[in-house]
């Protein structure tokens, strides 16, 4: 038996452009990237740390809070999340946020964990696939001053104040125990997320953001005024917070491109450098042709 | 001595950070690497390269660090660091950064060099470039400052979605850190004659420090060796199933190689992560290097690109790995690979007949 008690997790997630799903329409003529045409998804291994600590909150009990810091339209993984299960989102939007790399990112997030307080768990994914850094969660316990617990894969338990989990090495893994509060990243072989609930879609549709309300109220002209639907939002729950910088007391200079050390020197263009080449027609021909060549290059055989 | 910078009045000469890893009485091969690549940037400079070597009974280890260009190894030999973990290790660092202001700290992209350099990184609050694929030195001007800072570390990797390359750096904060994947830089060669000094410095933790215990361990040791392959087929998007991809093994069994993977065929689950090659993955420079089906997205392009000769072969005339390939087969996986193993299986049938 254990001493278990509710366990109020934190989840830290992103939105993040499909960038493993890069289509031939996604490019442009000159090689660049037309960003909007990638969706907008959440973060894969988010959903895995979403997934990790609602099981938890199944097991243990307890809260699941999300927290997301992007542009409004970020409101629609909170809403996914919602369906999911979390029990409160909480978006982070301010124009002070924009430029901020893995350090001023994580200082945002420090605040914000500190706002929404008496949590035991804080959960991200390992990394992004937007930029694969995996610098953020890690960053993130050093600003709260908790330990991490980095390839989440498995709780064990959760008792006497301490987590026992286990963790995913390239080359192998490892059973640690650790002191709570502390913050796990989690990888993607940790669990299968389970989908959106009908029942909790159903309930919670009208989740929003005040940004998105012109929208809504497009859809149902109902709510004749902003503040209707507010009020209706509000009394049911499904306003779904907005914090600023100044909401959750981030210093000036700290956040933002002004907070982040790291500047973009330059970025090139991929020019692939032709090289002197071969077509081979796809025929058994052609193909014992380029056998015969690699071996007598003495670069097979 | 200069003194307008307090921050640097304390070392006498600058310094090059490397993060020793080590298993086994091993050190990893990346940690190898990344001090050749100190020394080389070192001796453009006129720094100093300095290896922290945090362990138990690691001492052994120092003069190894030394022989591959090390000038100093900062050794921390002490119980408490025998296993790593996050926050014993990154408080060596950490302390020891502080006292010695290193000016640039380089750490192997490996699982527990990611968790450690960001963890590092924030305590310092310092910048810090994932999966560097290149590391320069050069000047960096601030149009809004009007200054041009000399001699910084311009970390280069692959950017958003792969088609472009970035170069960070961090011109006001100090150490530049950067980490990057085994294979990418060269192992320098070992001169075990090279002189450098082992300096042991005492750890003090807080209790903080100790909040996480490792209950168990287990190590395997890893059965692909895609690093030293002399030949590369590998598969991805492009293969039809786990089937298809089967070919890619019958044919690097032929070939004497090793079979690769771009991450989609590994997020795809037809081969384990080991396999993959890329700036994620490992970093591979074979004799021949098979890209079937992989379209050729930079991140796969910059583990690859210095293969000696490259097949591609893909239905998509425009992939980009075209573009870098010796010979271009715009073909099906399925219907080339088994027109090359035939190839080859007829020669080695001719060669016997012949003896």
């Amino acid at each position: 038996m254990t001493d278990s008690r509710p366990i109020h997790s934190v989840v830290l997630v992103k939105q993040v452009p499909d960038t493993h799903n890069i289509s031939g329409e996604v490019m442009t003529k000159d090689g660049t990237m037309n960003r909007g045409a990638l969706p907008a998804i959440f973060n894969p291994e988010d959903l895995n740390a979403l997934e990790m600590a609602l099981e938890i909150k199944d097991r243990f009990g307890g809260t699941v809070t999300v927290i997301t810091m992007g542009p409004p339209k970020a409101a629609n993984i909170l809403r996914e999340s919602l369906f999911r299960g979390a029990d409160k989102v909480i978006l982070l939007t301010d124009r002070k946020f924009a430029g901020a790399d893995t350090l001023a990112t994580s200082y945002v997030l420090q605040c914000a964990v500190q706002k929404v307080g008496n949590f035991d768990l804080v959960l991200c994914g390992r990394q992004a696939i937007d930029g694969d850094t995996a610098q953020v969660g890690p960053q993130t316990a050093e600003k709260l001053g908790i330990p991490q617990i980095t390839y989440a894969e498995t709780v064990i338990d959760i008792a006497g104040g301490k987590i026992t989990a286990e963790r995913a090495l390239d080359s192998g893994s490892e059973i640690v125990r650790c002191t709570l509060p502390c913050l796990l990243t989690v990888v993607n072989t940790a669990n299968s997320p389970r989908p959106a609930s009908v029942r909790r879609q159903m309930e919670r549709k009208l989740a929003a953001v005040p940004s998105e309300y012109a929208a809504i109220r497009a859809q149902w002209p109902e709510f004749e005024t902003d503040e209707a639907l507010d009020a209706y939002l509000v009394k049911h729950d499904l306003k779904i917070p907005v914090w600023s910088a100044e909401d959750i007391g981030t210093a000036e200079g700290s956040i933002g491109l002004a907070g982040s050390p790291t500047q973009v020197h330059k970025v090139n263009f991929v020019v692939l450098e032709s090289t002197e080449s071969k077509t081979i027609s796809p025929t058994p021909e052609a193909i014992a042709a380029m056998v015969a060549e690699l071996v007598h290059e003495y670069i097979v055989g | 001595m200069n003194t307008s910078s307090g921050r640097r009045e304390m070392s006498e000469q600058k310094q090059i950070w490397v993060f020793i890893e080590h298993t086994d009485d091993l050190i990893a091969d990346v940690s190898l690497e990344l001090t050749g690549k100190a020394r080389e940037l070192a001796d453009q400079l006129g720094y100093e390269v300095v290896g922290l070597l945090c362990g138990y009974n690691v001492d052994a280890l120092a003069q190894d660090v030394i022989a591959h260009g090390a000038d100093r190894v900062l050794l921390a030999d002490d119980p408490e660091l025998a296993l790593y973990r996050t926050l014993t290790y990154a408080r060596v660092a950490i302390t020891e950064a502080k006292k010695r202001k290193p000016e640039i700290f380089l750490i192997g992209g490996t699982p527990n060099g990611r968790d450690f350099a960001p963890r590092v990184a924030s305590a310092l609050r310092c910048g810090l470039t994932a999966d560097c694929t290149e590391l320069q030195v050069g000047d960096y001007f601030v149009k809004k400052e009007e200054k041009t800072y000399e001699n910084l570390l311009f970390q280069i990797r692959p950017a958003f979605g792969g088609n472009l390359i970035a170069t960070i750096v961090n011109p006001h904060t100090r150490p530049q850190m950067a980490t990057v994947r085994e294979g990418v830089m060269r192992k320098p060669a070992l001169d075990a004659a090279r002189k450098g000094v082992v300096e042991k410095i005492a750890p003090a933790f807080e209790p903080g420090d100790l909040a996480l215990e490792v209950l168990s361990r287990q190590i395997r040791k890893s059965t692909v060796k895609l690093k030293d392959a002399p030949v590369i087929v590998a598969g991805g998007a492009g293969v039809d199933g786990a089937e298809e991809f089967a070919l890619l093994r019958d044919l690097a069994n032929l070939l004497g190689g090793e079979v690769g993977a771009s991450r989609a065929a590994v997020d795809a689950g037809y081969v384990e992560k080991a396999h993959q090659v890329g700036q994620t993955g490992t970093t591979v420079r074979p004799r021949l290097y098979i890209a079937a089906g992989i379209s050729g997205a930079i991140q796969h392009r910059a583990g690859m690109d210095q293969s000696s000769k490259i097949i591609a072969i893909n239905t998509d005339p425009n992939a980009p790995m075209f573009q870098i390939a010796h010979y271009r087969i715009v073909g099906d996986v399925g219907e080339v690979l088994p027109m090359i193993i035939k190839t080859l299986r007829e020669r080695s049938m001719d060669q016997r007949d012949a003896e």
